[in-house]
């Protein structure tokens, strides 16, 4: 079955060029358009998109940075920002990816399939900031100064497995630094000295 | 171009507020009243398109100047704006955040003093050497270079690839406060911390965006200017 892409923007010859090119792939295919924000929960809600293409310059100046709460009964569908103006990074971040209007067929296909990717990747660990035993456990073997590889033979797991424990240690904590890690795990008394 | 030479410089300094900070690097004194950008920087002998070329780069991140842009313009600026920069954040901002967080140290417990005390002095370590690095390696090559001397066995390419990130301890920093340190302990001094460790982050990612927008690029360009002689 073909992923199903909702795309949503105001210029008839944008929407109408963006449809053509998709059709000649095998995997995507343009289920859906809009070309307004206005209702867009309940239209979700009928489409049922896998991925969305959403031009930014719809959103309401207002919800730039809160635009993803008119998403939320999708939380797993990615958004990627349909760009043809300039738009600043800080709300750019806001999308899970970025189509320009000068990609080609194959640079599109590839920045879809990779918001996709990672979105399953993200539905795997769902939404939970707190750390878990495991998290803990390597961050306070790295705050004592530990290599990933001496963590790894001390909890009988691959390098790998540490790398991502860490991985999601940074994305939880916001800390990325072993020095940051380390004031973190005192603060909240993970180790003594 | 955003900005042009015919504006009021006080125009551009209130339509982009970080820009104020440029104007103790360009050694430009407050108070030039109605003076546009090119009246201002020819009483201080600045080129006027260098002038411009770095408040681009603070008011849009994605701008890129193209190598006409840096061919035609005067960089004799640029070493000493970077060496100002550095000076700016090594004599003023890092003391001043320093200050304020040997005040928040001292309400927290002994063991958690000593380990935020210890976290800021490596940061502090890590920009001072990352600094000294560019001032005492990088910018005496550029100066060779400028020269028509070639220095043997050195290359941008290779500050390109050892340019470490003052970021990341920052940003780290930012999170303690706000996250981890517990809340009754100094609001209102770690509030105004956190509004400083904004700023200097913010200015650092600017200073990042030069290095690499500008400085690297006219570098490149001296280096194939030497090497075809």
């Amino acid at each position: 079955m073909k992923t199903k892409v909702f795309l949503i923007e105001k210029s008839p010859i944008v929407t109408a060029g963006f449809c053509q090119m998709l059709q000649e792939n095998a995997q995507f295919d343009v289920d859906a358009t809009a070309d307004t924000m206005d209702r867009i929960a309940e239209r979700l809600i009928v489409v049922k998109p896998d991925i969305i293409v959403l031009n930014p310059q719809l959103i309401d100046n207002s919800k730039l940075f809160t635009f993803r709460s008119l998403f939320q009964d999708l939380p797993n569908v990615p958004i990627i920002a349909l760009v043809y103006n300039y738009f600043d990074s800080q709300v750019l971040k806001h999308f899970d990816g970025m189509v320009e209007i000068d990609d080609n067929l194959p640079k599109i296909v590839s920045k879809l399939t990779e918001a996709l990717e990672s979105a399953s990747g993200h539905s795997e660990s769902p939404d939970i900031y707190d750390l878990s035993d495991r998290e803990r456990a390597v961050l306070i073997k790295l705050a004592k100064g530990m290599t990933n590889k001496a963590i790894a033979t001390d909890m009988h797991l691959s390098v790998h497995t540490i790398i991502t424990h860490r991985k999601n240690i940074v994305k939880k904590t916001g800390i990325k630094s072993i020095a940051g890690l380390t004031v973190y795990a005192m603060l909240n008394n993970l180790i003594e000295e | 171009m955003f900005f042009t030479s015919k504006m009021k410089l006080s125009d551009v300094l209130i339509s982009n507020h970080s820009l104020v900070l440029t104007l103790q690097r360009f050694k430009i004194e407050l108070g030039f009243g109605e003076k546009t950008v090119a009246e201002v920087c020819r009483l201080n002998s600045i080129d006027p398109q260098f002038f411009l070329l770095i408040c681009n780069v603070y008011s849009d991140s994605h701008y890129l100047p193209t190598e006409e842009e840096i061919a035609h313009t005067d960089m004799s600026g640029l070493l000493p704006y970077l060496i100002a920069s550095h000076n700016y954040y090594l004599c003023e901002r890092i003391p001043h955040i320093e200050q304020h967080l040997n005040r928040i140290a001292d309400a927290c417990k002994p063991n958690h003093k000593g380990i935020l005390l210890r976290f800021f002095g490596e940061y502090k370590n890590e920009v001072q050497n990352h600094f000294l690095y560019e001032e005492k390696t990088v910018f005496p090559y550029i100066v060779s270079l400028c020269d028509n001397r070639k220095s043997e066995g050195y290359s941008i390419n290779q500050f390109e690839e050892n340019h470490s990130n003052i970021e990341d301890k920052l940003e780290d920093l930012t999170n303690i406060l706000i996250k981890y340190l517990p809340g009754d302990i100094m609001p209102k001094e770690r509030i105004s911390l956190l509004f400083d460790l904004f700023q200097l982050s913010s200015d650092l990612n600017t200073h990042a965006l030069i290095e690499d927008k500008i400085l690297i690029p006219y570098v490149e360009s001296l280096e194939n200017k030497t090497a075809a002689q």
